[in-house]
C-alpha cells in the first residue's frame, strides 16, 4: 500500500469527519432560513439568545455538569488512587464495565431505581437525579484520565514525604495532589463536556422542571430542522471543542 | 493503609448504589407483572422473558445486531487506512490521532442532528443536485437504514481507529520490512503480515464499535425515523410510551447479556489468535 494512497484515504475520512459540522456551522450564519445560502447573518444566534426554553436549559445543563463534574472528579480521582495503591479488581470492573453498558440500559435502571426508591422517601425526579446519574457515568472517566497519571508516578516520592516525617495523607495532599493537578483538572472538563452532553440517561431521571439543553435541542430536531438549531449546534460545537483541546494540552504536561 | 480504604470508600459506595443496585432493581422488574396504571406488581413471573421470543422481539433484536455488524465492517474498512497512516505519519503521528478524535468529543446529540441537515429532503445534498438539475424530485434519504448506518459510522469511527493505532504503533517495522525485501508485494505485506499482527487492536477496535451499535438508541432514534426499531429504541419504548416496565426490563437485561456476550466472544477469539 502507497502512503499516498493512504494519505488522499485518510484525508477523505477526515473530510467526512469534519464536513457535517462544517456545514451546519457554516448555515448557521445564513440569512435564509433554507439550505441555500443568501446571505451572511447573526440573526439566529440573536433568535436563540432570546428563546427563554434555550435559556433555562443552558441553565440546567450548567447546574448540573458543574455540580456532577465537581462530584465525579473527586470521586474518581481518590478512587484511581487507591486503585494504584492496591489493584481493587470488582470496583475497577464494575466502572469500567459501565462505559460498555449501553446509555439506555444504565438510563432506566437508574430511573427503577429512582422511582422505586421514592416509594419510602418523599422525593419526586428532579435536578438532583440527573445529577446522580451523570456521577454514575462520569466516574469512569476521571479514573481512567488521573490513572494515566498515576502509572508514570514513581511511589518512592511519597516514601520520601513519609520517611521525612510527613503523615500518610499529609504526603497525599503535599506531594501527590500537586503532581496530579493537571490530570484533575484535565478529568474535570472532561467530565463537564460528558455530563453537558448526555442527553438519553437524562432525559429518562428528569423530572419536569430539569430540562437541559441537550433534551431542548432534541426536542428541536424531532421537530424538524430549524436555523436556531443550527446556531445553538454552532456554539456547542465550538465551546466543546475547546475545552477538549484544553483537557488534551493537560493531559500532555 | 488506612488512606487507601477511605480513598476507595465513596467509589465503592456510588458504584454499589447508582451501578449496582440498579441492577438488581431491573433484574427484579422483569420477573415481576405489570401494574394497571403502569407500575410493577407481584406475582412474580416469567412471562416478560419469554415474550422475547415472540417473532416480532426476535426481529428486531437480529435487525440490530445485522446493523450494528455493517457499522462494525464499515469502521473497519474506512479506519484501518486512517490508523495505517496515521503510523506511518512520523513526528505528525499526534496531529492526525487528535484530528480523528476530536469531533468525538463535540456533542454526540449534534454531530447526528447534522445528518438531519444534511440528508433530509429538503437538505444539503438534496437541495444541491436538485439546484444542479441532476434529479427533480428529492431522494429519499434519511429516515432508512442506510441514515442509520452512517449515522453510526460518523459517531463511532474514532472508537476503532484508537485501539488499532496502538497496536500498529507497537508493531516491529521490520517485519513488513522484511516481507517486502523477500519480495511481497505491499499487498501481500499487507494481508500476510500487517494485517495478522495487527488482529488484537482490530478485535479491540470491533468491540468498542460493535457493542455501542448494539445498544444504540439516539441514532436509530433521529435517523432511522419510526421505520428502523433497533433493541435501544424497544427498551426506550417500554419505560416510556408503552409504560410495561417488566417487560422493558427483560428487553435491558437482553441487551446487556447480547452486549456482554459479544465482548466475551471477542476476546475468546483475540486470545486464541494470540496463543496460535
Amino acid at each position: 500500500m502507497r502512503t499516498r494512497g493512504l494519505a488522499s484515504w485518510t484525508v477523505l475520512v477526515l473530510f467526512f469527519l469534519y464536513a457535517p459540522l462544517a456545514v451546519l456551522v457554516a448555515f448557521s450564519f445564513n440569512t435564509s432560513r433554507f439550505t441555500v445560502w443568501e446571505g451572511f447573518s447573526f440573526a439566529w444566534y440573536r433568535a436563540a439568545l432570546s428563546d427563554p426554553a434555550l435559556a433555562e436549559g443552558l441553565w440546567n445543563s450548567l447546574i448540573i455538569a458543574l455540580a456532577a463534574s465537581a462530584i465525579a472528579t473527586i470521586i474518581g480521582t481518590l478512587a484511581a488512587y487507591g486503585i494504584w495503591r492496591r489493584p481493587a479488581p470488582w470496583l475497577a470492573g464494575t466502572i469500567y464495565l459501565s462505559l460498555l453498558t449501553p446509555e439506555i440500559v444504565t438510563g432506566v435502571s437508574l430511573l427503577a431505581l429512582f422511582q422505586w426508591s421514592f416509594r419510602f422517601l418523599h422525593l419526586h425526579l428532579g435536578l438532583f437525579t440527573v445529577v446522580a446519574a451523570h456521577v454514575a457515568f462520569s466516574i469512569a472517566y476521571v479514573m481512567i484520565v488521573v490513572s494515566a497519571r498515576l502509572r508514570e508516578y514513581d511511589r518512592s516520592q511519597e516514601e520520601a514525604a513519609m520517611d521525612l516525617g510527613a503523615t500518610e495523607w499529609s504526603a497525599f495532599r503535599r506531594v501527590t495532589l500537586p503532581y496530579l493537578a493537571p490530570a484533575i483538572g484535565a478529568a474535570a472538563l472532561l467530565a463537564l463536556v460528558v455530563s453537558f452532553d448526555d442527553y438519553v440517561i437524562t432525559s429518562l431521571v428528569a423530572g419536569v422542571d430539569s430540562e437541559t439543553l441537550p433534551m431542548v435541542v432534541y426536542a428541536m430536531a424531532r421537530r424538524g430542522v430549524s436555523p436556531v438549531l443550527n446556531a445553538v449546534s454552532a456554539f456547542i460545537v465550538v465551546v466543546f471543542g475547546a475545552l477538549i483541546v484544553v483537557s488534551q494540552r493537560l493531559q500532555e504536561r | 493503609m488506612k488512606l487507601r480504604f477511605w480513598s476507595l470508600l465513596p467509589a465503592r459506595l456510588t458504584g454499589a448504589l447508582l451501578l449496582g443496585i440498579p441492577l438488581a432493581v431491573i433484574i427484579a422488574y422483569s420477573l415481576l407483572t405489570r401494574g394497571d396504571y403502569g407500575g410493577v406488581e407481584q406475582p412474580w413471573t416469567l412471562d416478560n422473558w419469554a415474550r422475547l421470543a415472540d417473532p416480532l422481539y426476535l426481529a428486531i433484536v437480529w435487525r440490530s445486531v445485522w446493523i450494528a455488524g455493517v457499522a462494525t465492517l464499515l469502521c473497519a474498512a474506512a479506519g484501518f487506512p486512517v490508523a495505517l497512516f496515521i503510523v506511518r505519519s512520523g513526528r505528525w503521528r499526534n496531529v492526525w490521532l487528535q484530528l480523528v478524535l476530536l469531533p468525538f468529543w463535540t456533542s454526540f446529540l449534534i454531530r447526528t442532528y447534522a445528518w438531519i441537515f444534511i440528508l433530509r429532503d429538503t437538505g444539503l445534498v438534496n437541495t444541491a443536485l436538485t439546484s444542479l438539475g441532476l434529479i427533480h424530485k428529492p431522494l429519499p434519504l434519511l429516515y432508512n437504514d442506510g441514515a442509520v448506518l452512517a449515522g453510526l459510522v460518523y459517531n463511532y469511527l474514532p472508537f476503532f481507529v484508537l485501539p488499532l493505532y496502538a497496536t500498529l504503533e507497537k508493531l516491529d517495522t521490520a517485519l513488513p520490512e522484511a516481507a517486502a525485501d523477500l519480495g511481497a508485494t505491499p499487498w501481500r505485506t499487507l494481508r500476510r503480515v500487517t494485517i495478522p499482527l495487527s488482529l488484537p487492536g482490530i478485535i479491540a477496535g470491533s468491540v468498542l464499535v460493535f457493542v455501542p451499535c448494539l445498544g444504540a438508541y439516539l441514532t436509530p432514534d433521529l435517523l432511522g425515523g419510526g421505520k428502523t426499531v433497533m433493541i435501544g429504541n424497544l427498551v426506550q419504548n417500554q419505560f416510556t410510551s408503552a409504560r410495561d416496565w417488566p417487560f422493558g426490563s427483560a428487553v435491558s437485561m437482553a441487551v446487556l447479556m447480547l452486549s456482554a456476550l459479544s465482548l466475551a466472544a471477542f476476546l475468546r477469539h483475540r486470545t486464541a489468535r494470540e496463543l496460535l
